[in-house]
C-alpha cells in the first residue's frame, strides 16, 4: 500500500494540469483576446485625402498639416499641471477634465488634448514636448479651402461619431470623415484606405519591431482626386448676387446633367469648419435658426413653383391632344369656376393662344388647358394620375437621385392625396378643386434643383441627365450610368418647340422683356409664388417668392437655371435679372447688362425677413 | 567496471526522456530570450548560447558520473554531505548576494548555486542512513535523526532567505514514509498545510472557531466509547497553537513579498499590475496558446518579456504560449512518465541504498515538478523553484543531471549491488 501512495499523486496531479490546461488553452478563450491588447499594438497610416477641382481645372479643396497634442493617460508621469498649462495655454481645469475623460475612454490608447495647433504653436511646444511623457504632438491633415463659397457643395470632414464607427468597423475614435456635401458623398474615393502596422509591444509598451514579421501589415491607399463639374466663377457669383438674400440658385449643362452651380443662400464660408474654431462655428451656424446657413436651399427649400409651372401643363396639354398651339382662350381679368369663385389674372389682350399664354402668363389660359387635361379622362383620379405621371416624368415629385447626401422630394399630388384630404368616395372632387395647380400654385412644391432639371429637360426637348457635381475621378471621366444616361420624358420631342418658342417670347415681349442680355437668345419664364406663415399661430401672407427658370442658348442649350428668392416678389424682379446675368457671366464670361447687377448687388431683402419677426403688422409686395 | 561495459544495462528511456527535455528546454529558453536579430549566435552574453554550454558541460559530467563506481557513492555519500553542508556553510562568509538572497558563489560572471547541489547529497545521505543495518526507522530516535538530515540542510536554505528551495526538503517524507515511518507523519504534515493555508485564507478566529467545533462535534460522536478527554483538547489545542503561530509568522517572519505571494493565490488579492503581475501574465501568455500555440519563436507574450522570469522558473508559460495545450501536455506527459518510471526502477532495487535514492530522486522531482507547474498555472504561490532539465540554469541543469544519472548508475548495478 504504501508504494502506491506516490504513484497516485503523480498520476493525480499529472490529471489536475492537464485538466487546468485544458481550461486556460482550450476552454477560456478570454486570454487570446487579452494577449492581444497586451502585446500588440496597431499603428495606422493615413494617406493623404484627395483634392478637389472645379470643372475648369481649379483647385477648391486641398490639406494643410496640422497638430494635435495627445496624450496616453498610462504613460503620464508626475507632471508640473501649471507649467504644462502654461506652455499649451489652457486652463487647468480644462486639462484635469480633458486628462479624466481620456483615463475614463482608455489608458492606453491616446487621446487628443489640445487639437489643431498652428506651426507656429507646433514649433514652439515640439522642442519642450519630451519633458512630459505620455504626451505626444500627432501630425495630421486638415482641409485647406482655396475659396471661401460652395460650404454647401464641398460639405466638411470631421471627427467621426460613436455610431458610425459602430456601423462601419474601417472608422476608429479619431478618424475623420467627410459630413455633408461632396466630403461625404465621395469619402470613400477621397478619403484612400488607411494602411495598417501591428507593431509587437513589450511589457514597457515599447515598440520592439513588427508583429509577425508585418505579414499582416497593409499599405494605405492614397485618397483620388475628384473635379467636379462645378465652374467656380460662376458659384461664386452666383453667392454674390444671393447676397443679403434668401433663395437658391441651380444652374445645370441641359446636355450632360453636370451641375454647374448650386448656391444657397445664405452660404457660408468652409473654412470655418476647420481648425481649432471649428466646433465653435459650427455652434453659430447651426443656432442660427433665422437664416439657416447649414441648410442647402438649392436641394432642399420646397417652394411652389408658381407661374414657372405653367409650362409644364402647356407641354401636357400638347402631349395629350387637348389643345393645339393655336386653340385660343378668353381672358376677362381671370378665370371664373363654379359657384361666383374666381382666379383673378393680370390686363393684357385677349383672347390668348399658347404662345400668349406663356409669354404673358395668362392664368386663365391655363386654368382653361389644365380642365381639358384632367378632364380628358372619364374620373377626375383618372386624370390627375395621367397628369402626375407626365409630371414625374419630368424629375418633379420624388428624390432625383443627384449626387449629393441631401434632398427633398417636392411634391405632385395623386388621385390618392385628393381622395384622401377630400374624404372620398364620401364626398366627390372634381378638376375645378385642383385648379390651382394650373398655375403651380396649389398642392405642386418643388425644390430649385428639381426645377433646374425640369428646365434642362424642356432644354433638351424630352430629356435630362440626374443632376450632378461629379465630372472626374482621379482624372478619368465618371461612366456610373446613373449620370450618364437618358431620362426620357414621357411628353414627346415635337411638343417643345411651340413651348420654347413661347419661353422666348416671355422675353420679346412677355414678363421678362426688359431683361434681355444682347447676343444671348434667352428663354425663360417668371414665376410668382404666394407663401405663408405663421406668426402666433395665425396663418399670414409674406411677400411672394420671386422665381425664375430659363436657359440659353434656344438652340443648343449650354446652360439652364432655376432661381428661387424668398419674398422677393414677382418673378422678374430679383429672379429674372438673376438668371440673366447667371447666364450671360456663363456664356460670356462678362457682363454687359452692369444696370441689372449693380440693381441687385445694391438690394438687400433683410427688412423684408424682418417683418414676420418683428412682432409688429406689416404691409407685403410692396 | 568500465562504462561499455555497462551500456546495455542503463535505463535508455530515463535517458531519453532526460535527452528530450533538455533539448525542448533549450528550445524554448532560446525562444524566451531572443531580443533582436543583431547578436550573433556565439555570443556568449547570450542566455541561449550560455545555457548550450552548459547543457554539454552536463554531458561531460555524465560519462564521468556513469564511470565512477557505483560503490563510491554510497561509501562516500556522509563524506559528500559533509561537504554540501558545509558550502552552505561557507555562503555566509564568501556568498555573494543577489536579489536578497546570499545563495550564491560567484567566480567572475560565472556564479555556482550550493543548494541545488546539496539535495543530490542529502538524498544520498538519506538513502545511506536509511539502509544501515542499525537503523529503525520505526524508533523515534532514528526517526529524529532522519528528520535532522533533512532539518540541517533546510534551516541553512532558510537563512539565505530562499523558501522555495527548502520547501523541496519536505520531499524526502516520501521516501521515509515508504521505508515504513509512521503514515501519521504525513498526516500531520497534510493538517499543517491544511490549518496553515485555512489561517491565511479566513483568520485565526475561524480556524479556532472551526476546530474547537470539529473537536466538539468527533468527541459527541463517539461520548459512548468513554473517549480520553485530555487527548482531544492536546490535538484541539495544538490546532490553535499551530494556527497562532502561523499567523505570527507570516506576518512577523515572512518578508512582504512572500505574504503576497501567498495573497494572490488565496484570492485576497487583485492587484494584476502590481504583485499578482506574474501569475496572471503567465496565465494570460499560457491560456493564449489555444490547442497548438503560436509557433516557435512566435509568442507575442514571450516576445514582449510580460512574464518576468520566463526563462527560468516561468519557462513552461512560453512552452504554453508557444506550443499550445499539445506542448505543454507533452511536457506533463514526460514527466509524469519520468517520475512513475523512477519509481518503477527504485522498486526494483535489490539494495535499501539504491531503493531509497531513487525514490528520493522521483520524489524531488515530482516536488519541483508539481510546485513549479501549479505556481506557473496558477494553482499554487509564487515559489521561486525551477523546473527541472527545462528552466534556464547552470546550476540546477548540473545539478537534477547528477542526481539522476547517480540513480542510473546505481541502477546499471543493481545485480552486481547485492
Amino acid at each position: 500500500m504504501r508504494k502506491w501512495l506516490l504513484y497516485s499523486l503523480v498520476i493525480l496531479s499529472g490529471i489536475i494540469f492537464t485538466a487546468r490546461l485544458l481550461y486556460l488553452q482550450v476552454f477560456d478563450s478570454s486570454f487570446q483576446q487579452m494577449s492581444e491588447v497586451n502585446a500588440v499594438s496597431i499603428v495606422y497610416d493615413y494617406p493623404q485625402r484627395g483634392y478637389v477641382y472645379d470643372r475648369n481645372g481649379k483647385l477648391l479643396v486641398a490639406n494643410q498639416p496640422s497638430y494635435d497634442v495627445m496624450v496616453i493617460p498610462r504613460n503620464v508621469k508626475t507632471l508640473d499641471t501649471l507649467e504644462f498649462c502654461k506652455m499649451l495655454r489652457m486652463e487647468k481645469e480644462d486639462l484635469e477634465r480633458i486628462l479624466a475623460k481620456s483615463r475614463i475612454y482608455s489608458p492606453r490608447l491616446p487621446s487628443v488634448v489640445l487639437p489643431q495647433l498652428t506651426k507656429d504653436e507646433y514649433a514652439y511646444l515640439q522642442e519642450r514636448m519630451y519633458k512630459y511623457p505620455g504626451f505626444y504632438i500627432q501630425k495630421r491633415t486638415l482641409r485647406d479651402y482655396h475659396i471661401n463659397h460652395s460650404g454647401n457643395i464641398l460639405g466638411y470632414i470631421a471627427e467621426v461619431n460613436q455610431k458610425t464607427i459602430e456601423e462601419k468597423p474601417y472608422y476608429q475614435m479619431g478618424d475623420l470623415i467627410g459630413i455633408t456635401g461632396v466630403e461625404a458623398q465621395y469619402e470613400e474615393v477621397l478619403r484612400g484606405v488607411k494602411g495598417v502596422k501591428y507593431i509587437q509591444k513589450d511589457r514597457f509598451n515599447r515598440d520592439i519591431g513588427a508583429y509577425k514579421e508585418g505579414i499582416f501589415d497593409t499599405l494605405p491607399m492614397p485618397g483620388k482626386d475628384i473635379t467636379l463639374s462645378i465652374d467656380e466663377t460662376l458659384q461664386a457669383y452666383g453667392e454674390l448676387l444671393m447676397k443679403n438674400k434668401r433663395g437658391g440658385i441651380v444652374a445645370i449643362e441641359p446636355e450632360t446633367g453636370e451641375i454647374l452651380a448650386l448656391v444657397s443662400a445664405p452660404g457660408y464660408d468652409p473654412a470655418l469648419l476647420v481648425g481649432r474654431q471649428r466646433s465653435k462655428n459650427y455652434t453659430t451656424l447651426y443656432h442660427d435658426s433665422i437664416a439657416k446657413p447649414l441648410y442647402d436651399r438649392g436641394l432642399l427649400a420646397e417652394y411652389a413653383p408658381g407661374s414657372t409651372f405653367k409650362i409644364m401643363n402647356a407641354l401636357i396639354a400638347l402631349e395629350e391632344n387637348v389643345i393645339d398651339e393655336n386653340n385660343t382662350f378668353s381672358c376677362s381679368h381671370g378665370y371664373s369656376y363654379g359657384r361666383g369663385r374666381k382666379m383673378g389674372c393680370h390686363s393684357h389682350p385677349s383672347p390668348v393662344n399658347l404662345n400668349k399664354g406663356i409669354y404673358e402668363s395668362c392664368n386663365a389660359y391655363f386654368a382653361n388647358i389644365y380642365r381639358r387635361i384632367i378632364e380628358k379622362y372619364p374620373t377626375p383620379q383618372d386624370g390627375i394620375d395621367r397628369w402626375s405621371h407626365h409630371l414625374k416624368s419630368f424629375g418633379l415629385g420624388g428624390f432625383l437621385g443627384n449626387d449629393l447626401p441631401i434632398g427633398r422630394p417636392g411634391k405632385i399630388p395623386t388621385s390618392t392625396y385628393y381622395n384622401k384630404i377630400y374624404n372620398f368616395p364620401t364626398y366627390k372632387w372634381f378638376s375645378t378643386a385642383t385648379i390651382s395647380n394650373a398655375i403651380g400654385q396649389g398642392e405642386v412644391i418643388t425644390t430649385p434643383i428639381q426645377l433646374a432639371n425640369m428646365t434642362a429637360a424642356i432644354a433638351n426637348r424630352g430629356y435630362y441627365i440626374t443632376p450632378h457635381v461629379i465630372k472626374e475621378i482621379d482624372g478619368k471621366p465618371i461612366d456610373d450610368p446613373t449620370y450618364t444616361e437618358k431620362n426620357y420624358t414621357t411628353v414627346h420631342p415635337q411638343y417643345f418647340e411651340p413651348v420654347i418658342e413661347g419661353m422666348f417670347d416671355v422675353y420679346n415681349k412677355g414678363t421678362a422683356s426688359r431683361l434681355q442680355v444682347e447676343g444671348i437668345e434667352i428663354c425663360g419664364k417668371t414665376g410668382t409664388a404666394e407663401n405663408f406663415t405663421k406668426i402666433d399661430g395665425k396663418k399670414t401672407q409674406l411677400t411672394d417668392h420671386s422665381i425664375f427658370i430659363a436657359f440659353a442658348p434656344k438652340d443648343n442649350p449650354k446652360i439652364a437655371v432655376a432661381i428661387f428668392v424668398e419674398n422677393g416678389y414677382w418673378g422678374g424682379r430679383y429672379a429674372g435679372r438673376m438668371a440673366g446675368l447667371m447666364i450671360e457671366k456663363y456664356l460670356k464670361g462678362t457682363i454687359t447688362r452692369q444696370d441689372m447687377e449693380e440693381w441687385v448687388l445694391s438690394r438687400s431683402l433683410e427688412d423684408e425677413y424682418a417683418k414676420p419677426l418683428s412682432g409688429k403688422p406689416f404691409s407685403i409686395n410692396q | 567496471m568500465s562504462v561499455s561495459n555497462s551500456i546495455g544495462k542503463f535505463d535508455w528511456v530515463t535517458i531519453f526522456i532526460y535527452f528530450a527535455l533538455i533539448a525542448f528546454g533549450w528550445a524554448n529558453i532560446y525562444s524566451a530570450t531572443l531580443t533582436d536579430s543583431s547578436s550573433t549566435f556565439f555570443d556568449f552574453s547570450q542566455i541561449q548560447t550560455k545555457q548550450l554550454v552548459w547543457i554539454a558541460l552536463s554531458f561531460i559530467l555524465i560519462v564521468f558520473i556513469l564511470a565512477i563506481d557505483s560503490k563510491f557513492y554510497e561509501r562516500f555519500s556522509s563524506l559528500l554531505f559533509l561537504i554540501a553542508v558545509v558550502s552552505l556553510l561557507g555562503l555566509f562568509i564568501f556568498g555573494s548576494t543577489i536579489a536578497g538572497q546570499t545563495a550564491w558563489y560567484a567566480f567572475g560572471s560565472f556564479r555556482i548555486q550550493p543548494s541545488e547541489f546539496v539535495k543530490a547529497a542529502t538524498a544520498l545521505a538519506m538513502a545511506k542512513y536509511l539502509s544501515d543495518i542499525q537503523t529503525n526507522i520505526h524508533t523515534f530516535k532514528d526517526q529524529l535523526k532522519a528528520f535532522a538530515i533533512i532539518a540541517i540542510p533546510i534551516v541553512l536554505v532558510l537563512l539565505q532567505p530562499d523558501p522555495g528551495s527548502a520547501l523541496i526538503y519536505f520531499a524526502f517524507l516520501f521516501p521515509l514514509f515508504r521505508e515504513g515511518m509512521h503514515f501519521v507523519y504525513l498526516l500531520l504534515g497534510f493538517f499543517a498545510a491544511v490549518l496553515f493555508t485555512t489561517t491565511l485564507a479566513f483568520g485565526h478566529e475561524w480556524v479556532i472557531f472551526g476546530v474547537i467545533a470539529i473537536s466538539l462535534l468527533v468527541y459527541y460522536k463517539h461520548r459512548k466509547k468513554r473517549p480520553n478527554l485530555f487527548k482531544y483538547i492536546f490535538i484541539a489545542a495544538s490546532c490553535i497553537i499551530f494556527s497562532l503561530s502561523v499567523e505570527y509568522v507570516f506576518e512577523n517572519v515572512f518578508k512582504q513579498h512572500h505574504r503576497d505571494r501567498f495573497n494572490i493565490i488565496l484570492g485576497k488579492e487583485v492587484d494584476l499590475k502590481g504583485v499578482g503581475y506574474n501569475t496572471n501574465q503567465s496565465e494570460i501568455a499560457i491560456g493564449s496558446g489555444g490547442w497548438t500555440g503560436k509557433g516557435w519563436t512566435e509568442g507575442t507574450q514571450t516576445k514582449g518579456n510580460f512574464v518576468p522570469e520566463q526563462h527560468t522558473d516561468y519557462i513552461f508559460s512560453t512552452v504554453g504560449e508557444e506550443w499550445g495545450f499539445l506542448g505543454s501536455f507533452l511536457v506533463v506527459a514526460l514527466f509524469v512518465f519520468l517520475i512513475l518510471r523512477l519509481l518503477y526502477l527504485a522498486e526494483n532495487q535489490n539494495s535499501t541504498f539504491s531503493r531509497v535514492y531513487g525514490y528520493s530522486v522521483a520524489s524531488i522531482l515530482f516536488v519541483h515538478f508539481f510546485v513549479n507547474i501549479s505556481m506557473v498555472i496558477g494553482l499554487f504561490p509564487t515559489v521561486g523553484i525551477p523546473l527541472p532539465f527545462l528552466s534556464y540554469g547552470g546550476s540546477g541543469l548540473w545539478a537534477f543531471t547528477i542526481l539522476l544519472f547517480i540513480f542510473i548508475k546505481l541502477d546499471s548495478q543493481k545485480h552486481v549491488n547485492r
